[in-house]
């Protein structure tokens, strides 16, 4: 079996088809999650809070919403959207008819969940700079970290879906992972002032703290150099594990 | 030519054995029946036909081609409707079938011609750009079928196409089907129903616990398992031997619950009898040829596990 793209792309262009009908119904309730806690505790909280990371509060939150934007985009398309359409609706059995073979499934709902991080990123980068706390043009760059952030939540929240049982284990997923990742990722307060010694490391295997942190360099938060290149390195290498992860059970799962 | 030619195929998952050794030879130009009760196999050869189930041993060529070695290659040629109906509910049916020809990378404007063509082959005009969720059960059958005809299949394989319809949608369904083989299309169709079979298939397959029990035309089949005519009566189990003495023995019979079918060739002598002794046609007496049901339950059996 083989990839390929054109037949990826028509499964992107199912999703995108669907989309363009129920965009409203899918994109409220994830974009304005990160726009409510932006004005709750950006604006609210932050008025107690003189400064934090060299910056205003909800300056400092802005980089990591964009992420966090970005993150619940990909996980909600790679979890509840793709069981649906894998074990309720059937989709991929008739997919599965035509010359689409499972990794073009795979690779298609993957730039799919790309895609729709980068569309609610994108969009709460909007919010994030008529608020006036987009440094720009330097933050514009956070259009690229978007992407690298949809792809590793994308790569993660498949790879946990291709191989749960019920849909009722999202529950946990989202509970259990992606709500402490949002909570202790850097993006309410600066870990690394927070942390120390052995805890720092540890807290480098937090997936979100990667786009988080590559996001504030572009904001202008922090200094590059090496752990930017050690951030990507962690996105990419990550990513292309899970996915390969991912393969397997696609095609255990459509294949027998 | 043959369009599918199966050989010992046998499929198993763990200790399960779904399909336990079958040929299969679908020349091309015509209406090929599996038939058998459900679980006996007929949806896992379906699915081994086009490649997403590996069969445990065997081989399966589909146009000429291994389905091992090439399924994008047979793919891109035939057209599969699956027994329930996989539609995308948001949209319409021109956007469904336009999402489905992009499946098989058609591209416009030649897909739009195509959607327009199968928007009236399968009547579909009336409600065209309304979402599927607000259509009924026939349309979005027929809308399913469409889809699966996208890309002008050679083969055309149909899992269950009427089952649950009403009498209408199904006759205008066996139309459609009969167009295509009209064109030259090679149908191969699943089905439980005898008399859709014996409407539209040249040749059938009898299938019970994953082997083919019988195989041929469906008129030969009848005539070689079974009689001509079948009287179908209630008569207990104790009254039968009594009813049916001094007269020509019946080449088979069929007994469910209270009542019995008998088949013979010539029904004349066991009508005088029943009519002497049930003036009023309590037993509710029905006189038929002889038909692929008939054979159907007679080889499969009667009873509701399926198989014999």
């Amino acid at each position: 079996m083989s990839l390929s793209l054109p037949h990826a792309r028509s499964v992107w262009q199912r999703n995108a088809a669907m989309y363009r009908r129920t965009w409203w119904l899918n994109i409220l309730p994830n974009f304005f999650e990160p726009v409510m806690y932006l004005l709750s505790i950006g604006i609210g909280v932050g008025a107690y809070i003189n400064q934090m990371g060299g910056t205003s509060y909800a300056a400092f939150l802005a980089p990591g919403l964009v992420c966090v934007a970005a993150m619940n985009g990909a996980s909600f398309e790679v979890t509840y959207n793709i069981f649906v359409r894998l074990t309720f609706e059937k989709q991929y059995d008739a997919m599965l008819t035509t010359p689409i073979q499972p990794d073009d499934v795979l690779a298609g709902e993957i730039l799919w969940a790309v895609t729709r991080a980068t569309v609610y990123g994108g969009c709460f980068f909007l919010v994030v700079a008529l608020f006036g706390l987009a440094p720009m043009p330097g933050a514009l760059l956070v259009l690229g970290v978007v992407p690298l952030a949809g792809l590793l939540f994308s790569a993660i929240g498949i790879a946990f879906s291709l191989r749960v049982p019920t849909i009722e284990m999202f529950s946990f997923y989202f509970t259990l992972f992606l709500t402490p990742l949002f909570l202790f990722s850097d993006v309410f307060f600066p870990l690394h002032e927070r942390l120390s010694g052995g805890w720092l490391w540890l807290a480098e295997l937090l997936p979100l703290l990667h786009p988080v942190r590559l996001a504030r360099l572009v904001f202008g938060q922090r200094q590059g150099g090496l752990v930017a290149l050690w951030d990507v390195t962690y996105i990419l290498v990550a990513s292309a594990l899970l996915l390969r992860w991912a393969r397997s059970s696609m095609r255990a799962r459509l294949v027998s | 030519m043959m369009i599918v030619s199966a050989r010992g195929v046998t499929k198993h998952f763990g200790s399960r054995v779904a399909v336990a050794g079958i040929d299969l030879d679908v020349p091309a130009g015509t209406c090929f029946g599996l038939l058998g009760p459900n679980g006996a196999g007929k949806t896992t050869t379906l699915r081994m036909l086009y490649g997403v189930t590996r069969p445990t041993a065997g081989t399966i060529r589909v146009f000429d081609i291994d389905i091992a070695a090439d399924p994008r290659a047979v793919r891109r040629r035939l057209g599969v409707t699956l027994q329930e109906n996989v539609l995308i509910d948001a949209l319409s049916p021109i956007d469904n079938l336009r999402v489905f020809g992009r499946y098989h990378l058609l591209r416009e404007p030649g897909l739009m011609q195509r959607i327009d063509e199968l928007i009236d082959f399968l009547e579909l005009r009336s409600h065209a750009t309304v979402a599927v969720q607000r259509l009924s059960g026939g349309f979005k059958r027929r809308l399913a079928i469409a889809m699966s005809l996208i890309n002008r299949p050679e083969l055309l394989i149909l899992d269950e196409p009427t089952t649950g319809l009403d009498p209408a949608v199904r006759l205008a369904l066996w139309a459609r089907i009969r167009d295509l083989r009209a064109a030259g299309t090679t149908v191969l169709l699943t089905t439980h129903y005898m008399d859709e079979a014996e409407r539209l298939c040249d040749r059938v397959a009898i299938v019970a616990d994953g082997r083919v029990i019988a195989q041929d035309e469906p008129r030969t089949l009848v005539r070689a398992h079974l009689a001509r005519e079948a009287v179908e009566f209630d008569c207990a189990l104790d009254e039968e031997a009594a009813l049916l003495s001094g007269l020509p023995p019946p080449r088979h019979r069929l007994r469910s619950g209270r009542r019995l079918i008998v088949y013979v060739d010539d029904a004349k002598p066991i009508l005088e009898r029943l009519h002497r002794g049930d003036p009023d046609d309590r037993r509710g007496l029905i006189v038929r040829p002889s038909n692929l049901e008939d054979v159907f339950l007679r080889l499969a059996g009667a009873s509701l596990e399926g198989g014999a």
